[in-house]
């Protein structure tokens, strides 16, 4: 393979940014922002020339690699430190740092009246660091590392605003449900290791063929595992919309475009596994039709702009699972989808920051309306979006969101029809709420009060919404362009052939496009032509109510594991304070008592003390008298 | 083989009036009130004790038991017993339980075993005496032996005996924290107390009445006596004398003016 | 008359004196009993030095009367210390080994 010593400095970068502006403290606040932002875009400038000499090398070429420095040797286990940036990595790359630097450029602007801007940057260029190792690790323990430093990055920013003890909590419930998602990759990375002999990516790969089934599957669920906690997936989904208690650039970046995408990155980086395993193949696609129906539900009741958001942006990627779940065919819809909703996803969440921006920090919805006056730039950029994410050709989402569908039903025997017919439904439900946040934000009647003073955000912010947008229009267009990603992608995903075609592509676009329709009609006539409530009306059907609480997802957790997980700690702090504190204390309430027991012969008095001086010389002599008798 | 040693009768007679009169005087000293005639009964019993060195030929040895002991020991130990009260009467029931019968027991044990001990214990040979040893007489004997085989602990006893007087002075020692209150400041302070009763001093002993002794307390205005008058040692010792019998039997009360 | 009887004599005051220091309360008299305690001891020495017909015993006996006065001394110079500081006599009072 081609080494290449120039990848280092794809991470370095941002890197070096995040180490200076921590280390320098309040010394770098006035142009800390600015550094970072100039970081992040030539992070941005390396990917663009590793891409440009890729495309000049020939297919088989074209990976290539940099060893850092050999990290672990201990006999026959060798983990070196090494980066790999392939066909696959290029494109994350030039997400995270692209999407990353407007992210960056739009940041300046927003966070602009905060004390801890600088701080605020330091964590981002941190994460577009990890997220970078995380991609371009090129074994399961690099990409471990990155793995868990786009959690703690992720977990810094939730909380930036820790001095609300809510948004704190919820930065706690983020990390700690990552965590169970770390502890199925770490299994992952210990059984690969146990059982396959290493930990690379090309060395997994090569075992995959000889290994076990079983073991394969193990693998492959305990990847699901990490993958389902990382992109808040069923069942680890709870996290993803107490994450919106971050800054909205955060929830853009991070929870939206880049790292809760890294479960994706992950099923489509092992489909060695996942081809060699169908029963985790399966439960992938299974979690990710679960995962887009919830995230569609729960977005459908939502009044927070950000949750809503949230909930869709589960759904979205709950697509992407399905489609890395479908094998070879459908590895590269799932890129093409996420790249296409790493564009109009950050867009939208751009747009509700700037919507945020000009009503004073206002996320319900219900308090919005008529705002396409106030906010031109905004209402095209994000409806641009919209489009985009319900799939109206030729939007993004389109393209990407119809492959996936074309191939669920593509995918063969019965279960094609029900996952196709769930992605469908997802299409159609989409499609209802997303014109719901649109209708309820910018064109229904006005809600707010008079206080309020909506006005357009500045041109620092919404040029990358702009730029966004343009992705959003034209994204889907030039990927899908003569396959352009999938044969792209092609040299890196063994391909089976092709399966039966269930239905044709005009029959599931024209589908499609239908259900989308039906749900933006309903939509339409639900909150357009009719008046809507400034407060969320309370006498609501129970469907509705139980959408509003995410589909009981807390109460589920609570119920399952925080109540028994409570009465487990009760028991055994019960158990520690009287079987083990209780032998402790034992052992030394013996040496107390028998202490007390033995200080009454202690009384203090120069007198007993005498006396027992007297007692013993009478027994001295008697002991002599009864010797000398 | 030298001369064995008989004790003669005088000794005999001498021992047998004055060692009971020792162990009844040291009974006594454990049974009396008051430390002051303890101290008489041991001083007793320490002058007994030095006749007893003195019949037994150690004539220096009972010089200086009734030098040392009964006169500067036993002159140290009336002194402080003046020092710290000589009222400081013992009441003889006894505070901690059954450490009476078990000392008692274990003495009489301790005595009644020694002295059987004593009774069948053997030198292997007659007693000697010391009619060689004091030839050249006892004080120049002791001499002799002191300052050639003991002078090594003569001399630290010298060093014990300095270091204790030095001690001493050190433990009676009484650091003053604050500077010693001068008169002015003791007036004030009287008259800065809570009553005025005391602003003006003490009375003097025998005011207002017709006996002045230290021993008569002074009558306050209203005619009772004044018990802050009275030293408390006289008060400790009753040697107070009851102020009233003084009292005038009738005195003109009648206010005449002057003319 | 047996020469013993001197030891006998010698036995009873010392056990005399032990009681003492056992039952009285009042520190001096404590410090008088050990005072006849070791007028006891030096005369069983004074004694045995005449059975032994050597000097040696009355010269312990002599280092016992330093040794005493020297004790003396410094015990009643601490029984004068306490007395100051507390107002009392009482070895029973000076009972703060228990706490």
């Amino acid at each position: 393979m081609v080494t290449n010593n120039g990848l280092v400095y794809l991470i370095a970068l941002p890197l070096f940014g995040a180490l200076s502006l921590l280390l320098l403290g309040r010394r770098a606040d006035k142009w800390g922002h600015l550094l970072a932002t100039a970081l992040s875009a030539s992070s941005f400038a390396v990917g663009l020339l590793q891409l440009s000499q890729m495309l000049g090398r020939a297919t088989e070429n074209r990976p290539v690699t940099q060893k850092l420095f050999s990290w672990i040797s201990v006999g026959s286990f060798k983990v070196d430190a090494s980066l790999l940036l392939d066909q696959l990595s290029i494109c994350f790359v030039l997400l995270i740092t692209g999407v990353g630097t407007l992210i960056h450029i739009y940041s300046i602007s927003y966070m602009s009246h905060d004390h801890d801007r600088r701080r605020f940057f330091a964590y981002l260029n941190l994460f577009i660091a990890a997220m970078l190792l995380l991609v371009l690790g090129d074994s399961y323990l690099n990409l471990y590392v990155g793995w868990e430093g786009v959690g703690l990055a992720s977990y810094l920013l939730i909380g930036f605003w820790n001095q609300k003890p809510a948004y704190a909590t919820a930065s706690k419930k983020a990390f700690v449900m990552n965590r169970i998602g770390d502890m199925g990759l770490s299994f992952a990375i210990m059984i690969a290791f146990a059982s396959l002999g290493t930990v690379s990516f090309t060395g997994v790969k090569e075992h995959a063929h000889h290994a076990s089934e079983a073991t394969m599957t193990a693998i492959g669920i305990m990847l699901l595992v990490a993958a389902v906690g990382k992109s808040a997936q069923f069942p680890l989904q709870a996290w993803l919309g107490d994450a919106m208690a971050g800054p909205t650039p955060v929830s853009a970046l991070i929870h939206a475009a880049t790292m809760v995408t890294a479960g994706v990155y992950l099923i489509v980086r092992s489909n060695f596994v996942f081809d060699a395993a169908p029963t985790a193949q399966l439960l992938v696609v299974i979690v990710g039709a679960i995962t887009l129906m919830f995230g569609a539900l729960v977005g459908t009741a939502k009044d927070d702009i950000k949750k809503a958001l949230a909930a869709s942006t589960m759904s979205q990627i709950g697509y992407m699972i399905l489609g890395a779940g479908l094998g070879p065919a459908g590895y590269a819809f799932a890129i093409m989808h996420l790249l296409t909703h790493g564009f109009f996803k950050a867009g939208m969440f751009l747009g509700a920051g700037s919507v945020m921006h000009g009503m004073n920090d206002e996320v319900n919805m219900r308090r919005y309306g008529a705002l396409r006056k106030f906010m031109p730039i905004t209402f095209i950029t994000f409806g641009f979006g919209y489009l985009a994410i319900i799939g109206v050709p030729p939007f993004a989402g389109f393209y990407s969101k119809d492959m996936l569908i074309e191939t669920a039903f593509n995918s063969g025997g019965t279960k094609a029809i029900l996952l196709g017919s769930t992605a469908l439904l997802g299409a159609a439900i989409t499609a209802f709420y997303m014109t719901r946040v649109m209708i309820l934000t910018f064109t229904s009647t006005k809600r707010w009060d008079d206080n309020q003073h909506p006005h357009e955000s500045p041109i620092l912010m919404w040029l990358p919404m702009a730029i966004l947008a343009i992705g959003s229009v034209t994204s889907g267009f030039l990927l899908s362009r003569g396959s352009a990603l999938k044969n792209w992608l092609e040299p890196l995903f063994e391909s089976h052939g092709e399966h039966e075609e269930l239905l044709s592509p005009m029959v599931v676009s024209s589908l499609a496009l239908l259900m989308v329709a039906l749900g933006v009609a309903i939509a339409v006539m639900k909150y357009q032509l009719s008046d809507v409530d400034a407060v969320a009306p309370q006498d609501v059907s129970i469907f509705t109510r139980i959408a509003r609480r995410d589909l009981l997802q807390d109460d589920i957790n609570e119920a399952l594991f925080m109540r028994p997980g409570q009465v487990l700690t009760a028991a055994l702090v019960k158990v520690d304070e009287s079987v083990v504190d209780g032998a402790v204390r034992g052992i030394g309430q013996m040496a107390i008592s028998s202490g007390s027991t033995l200080r009454r012969t202690q009384t203090g008095f120069v007198r007993s003390y005498a006396m027992l001086i007297l007692v013993g010389a009478a027994v001295l002599i008697a002991a002599i008298w009864v010797v000398t008798q | 083989m030298q001369s064995l040693l008989t004790i003669q009768g005088p000794e005999t007679a001498l021992f047998w009036f004055l060692a009971p009169l020792a162990v009844l005087a040291a009974i006594g000293m454990l049974l009396v009130k008051k430390a002051v005639h303890s101290a008489l009964l041991l001083a007793w019993v320490m002058i007994t004790l030095a006749i007893f060195y003195i019949a037994q030929d150690a004539l220096f040895l009972g010089i200086v038991q009734v030098v040392v002991y009964t006169g500067a020991v036993m002159m140290l130990f009336l002194f402080i017993l003046m020092l710290v009260g000589v009222d400081s009467s013992d009441s003889l029931t006894e505070t901690i339980t059954g450490l009476r019968p078990i000392a008692i027991t274990a003495a009489v044990g301790f005595g009644g075993l020694m002295v059987s001990l004593l009774g069948h214990a053997t030198l292997g040979r007659e007693p000697i005496g010391l009619d060689i040893a004091n030839q050249s007489g006892n004080v120049q004997g002791l001499a002799e032996l002191l300052f050639s085989k003991y002078v090594w602990p003569f001399e630290v006893v010298s060093a014990l005996l300095i270091t204790a007087a030095l001690g001493a002075m050190v433990l009676a020692h009484h650091q003053r924290t604050n500077p010693r209150p001068t008169q002015r400041e003791q007036a004030v302070n009287r008259f800065r107390s809570g009553s005025l009763a005391g602003a003006a001093g003490l009375p003097g002993p025998g005011v207002f009445a017709r006996h002045n002794a230290v021993d008569v307390p002074a009558l306050l205005p209203d005619g009772t006596p004044a018990p802050s008058s009275i030293s408390a040692t006289l008060k400790a010792r009753g040697d107070v004398i009851d102020s009233s019998q003084f009292q005038l039997d009738n005195v003109d009360t009648t206010v005449v003016e002057e003319k | 008359m047996s020469i013993n009887n001197y030891l006998y004599l010698s036995a009873i005051l010392f056990t005399i004196g032990a009681v003492g220091v056992v039952v009285r309360r009042n520190a001096i008299v404590v410090f008088m009993c050990v005072e006849l305690m070791l007028n006891a001891a030096n005369l069983t020495l004074v004694t045995f030095s005449r059975i032994n017909g050597t000097l040696d015993g009355q010269v312990v006996a002599f280092f016992t009367m330093v040794v005493a006065a020297c004790e003396v001394v410094v015990g009643l110079a601490i029984i004068v210390t306490i007395y100051r500081s507390r107002r009392s006599a009482s070895i029973d009072d000076a009972s703060l080994l228990k706490r």
